[in-house]
């Protein structure tokens, strides 16, 4: 088509035809190049000046970095990532996983329990915090729940304990996305060829190990993106955080999204939000790249 | 594939345990996953006495739908005392526009980059597609200003423009994987004919995009109504969207606190998606592994 119309060009209005592909790609290229790349920069620049409440636009170097990772805050709301994060992707990778093996053995009512394994997915986080926060509260949830069966003693009140906080985060964040997972990895195990499994059956191999050996390994591809989504989803949690613990006690469980936003727009401190968001990119990049690049080799070798 | 490993072949004792076993399974798990929405749904309707006396799975002793009425038009968020109503209103104004023009752009420029590849076209793709990975917190600061020198800071239209910026990576994402896979000799055919670049977008290509249009309707029309991050950022008093609302209401602690009142707010804010999530699951469902396994 390029040579039809190069062949073509006569005239203005042949030249502006010719370009006009470019011109539609222009005005959403152009927001993306200012709002995405230019912003970035933005925030970059940010991140090396000293600024507070309104920002400033003197280089000062890494005197924010350096600063952040002093700040006990920011080193718990990492660490606190850290934790949230490996427990929110391998339980929810172990449930996806089950589930859709299970699933997937002829059940009846599968579309129906697919329904509901799938629908928080559909719920913004806020909505999922408050409803986990009423079920996590110790006053009204499980805790009141379990004595009223008689267990006078019960104790559940990890919502309102700094050291177990994080761990409602994951309670919920996995109840939202593990449904999510399974509907990967139910996608993949449908499209596993099934004669290698007959043949396997005929040598008489076992279930659980022509689930081990052979569908397990296929699946590899479905553990890796759900991996890189779920990094992506844990990196990024913010309302989760806002609406089921409000951080807190105190800021026991602040996540990097948190402290960004406290530092920008509570606590005048932009110099520490920008450098802080900066990490948050790196951490993300350092993730996907790797992931992307793989990728694209794979369809280019494949 | 179910077919040939299903646990059909032998009828024995240790079978039937198993298919017990996985069917329990599965029961277990769609109470963890239906249990909340039950709670939300029967705590919604008790009375503040029900909920104090009854516990987390105890059903509420008749429908009273007071909460529901008290929730969308007197419930105080913050200091006002108007319900989630107007809120909800917001959050409708901002995702509707949002919603078709992200899809409009994603659309023309996903044509654009198949159909009419210019050299450099991959290029532009991947630098667009940038957009889907990167945290927002690292835009956040830059928006604030820049929403400010356009005038826009905290209002509705400011947040469709958040939402129309950060939504087209995601929706010229979908057009573009769509029409990679529709033959490009249509659209020769269709130029020898004499049509031009927005005939063959009108005529040809937009009706055959029904069913990716769906998808991506659905895809963005979750994401924006289910934002808090941009919401909370960019807008404050009565221009917030719902899920912003929502968390005020919950966290508002002037007089009594009506957990009642918290459910059904919750409950409202979550309709309109659950609502498409239920009538039109599967498209759904195509948008999530869509978006997200690139995304």
């Amino acid at each position: 088509m390029d040579t039809n119309n190069q062949n073509a060009v006569k005239g203005v209005g042949d030249w502006f035809r010719w370009h006009l592909s470019k011109f539609v790609v222009a005005p959403s290229f152009l927001m993306i190049l200012f709002f995405v790349y230019g912003f970035i920069l933005w925030t970059g620049y940010m991140s090396f000046t000293k600024s507070k409440m309104l920002p400033i636009y003197n280089f000062e170097g890494i005197l924010q970095y350096v600063k952040l990772w002093k700040q006990p805050t920011w080193l718990a709301s990492f660490e606190n990532l850290f934790v949230f994060g490996s427990l929110f992707i391998a339980v929810a990778i172990a449930f996806g996983c089950i589930l859709a093996i299970f699933l997937d053995q002829k059940i009846r009512g599968e579309g129906a329990l697919r329904t509901i394994y799938l629908y928080p997915m559909a719920i913004s986080f806020i909505v999922t915090g408050t409803a986990w926060k009423w079920i996590l509260n110790p006053g009204s949830g499980i805790e009141k729940l379990v004595q009223s069966f008689g267990f006078e003693n019960f104790e559940f009140d990890w919502l309102v304990d700094p050291d177990y906080a994080v761990y409602t985060l994951v309670i919920a964040a996995v109840w939202q996305a593990s449904g999510f997972v399974m509907a990967l990895f139910l996608a993949a195990l449908r499209g596993v060829d099934g004669e290698i499994i007959k043949a396997a059956q005929l040598d008489g191999a076992s279930i659980s190990r022509i689930y081990m050996v052979i569908i397990l390994p296929t699946l590899r591809p479905v553990f890796l993106s759900s991996f890189v989504i779920l990094t992506h989803m844990a990196i990024k949690s913010f309302d989760l955080v806002v609406a089921l613990t409000g951080g807190g006690p105190g800021n026991a469980s602040w996540l990097p999204a948190n402290f960004m936003f406290e530092m920008t727009f509570r606590r005048n401190q932009i110099g520490q939000g920008a450098a802080s968001a900066m990490i948050m990119l790196a951490t993300v990049l350092a993730i996907i790249v790797p992931y992307l690049y793989s990728e694209l080799r794979e369809k280019k070798h494949g | 594939m179910a077919d040939s490993i299903a646990f059909t072949s032998d009828r024995t004792l240790w079978h039937r345990i198993g298919r017990i076993g996985i069917y329990t399974l599965l029961a277990v798990f769609a109470f963890y996953y239906i249990m909340p929405l039950i709670v939300i749904v029967s705590t919604s309707m008790k009375d503040l006495d029900e909920i104090r006396t009854g516990h987390l799975l105890s059903l509420p002793a008749q429908i009273n739908l007071d909460a529901w009425t008290f929730a969308w038009s007197e419930a105080c968020i913050g200091v006002t005392c108007t319900g989630l109503k107007p809120y909800f209103w917001n959050s409708l104004a901002m995702a509707v526009p949002a919603v078709l023009i992200s899809i409009m752009l994603g659309a023309i420029t996903g044509y654009a980059l198949t159909k009419f590849r210019f050299r450099g076209a991959n290029v532009i793709f991947a630098m667009i597609l940038f957009g889907c990975f990167i945290p927002f917190q690292v835009i956040l600061l830059p928006m604030a200003t820049s929403l400010g020198y356009l005038g826009v800071a905290n209002t509705i239209p400011g947040l469709v423009l958040v939402h129309v910026v950060y939504g087209l990576p995601f929706t010229t994402l979908f057009f573009r994987n769509y029409y990679v896979n529709i033959p490009d000799d249509l659209v020769k055919a269709a130029t020898i004919d004499g049509a031009g670049f927005f005939t063959i977008f009108w005529k040809i290509m937009l009706p055959l995009s029904l069913p990716i249009i769906v998808v991506t309707i659905i895809w963005q029309f979750t994401q924006i109504w289910n934002d808090f991050l941009f919401g909370a950022s960019f807008t404050s008093g009565g221009n917030q969207p719902v899920t912003v609302a929502l968390n005020n209401l919950v966290n508002t602690t002037t007089g009594v606190k009506r957990y009642n009142v918290d459910m059904a707010a919750a409950l409202m804010t979550a309709a309109p998606t659950l609502l498409v999530y239920i009538f039109a699951g599967r498209y759904f469902v195509r948008g999530l592994t869509a978006g997200a396994v690139k995304g």
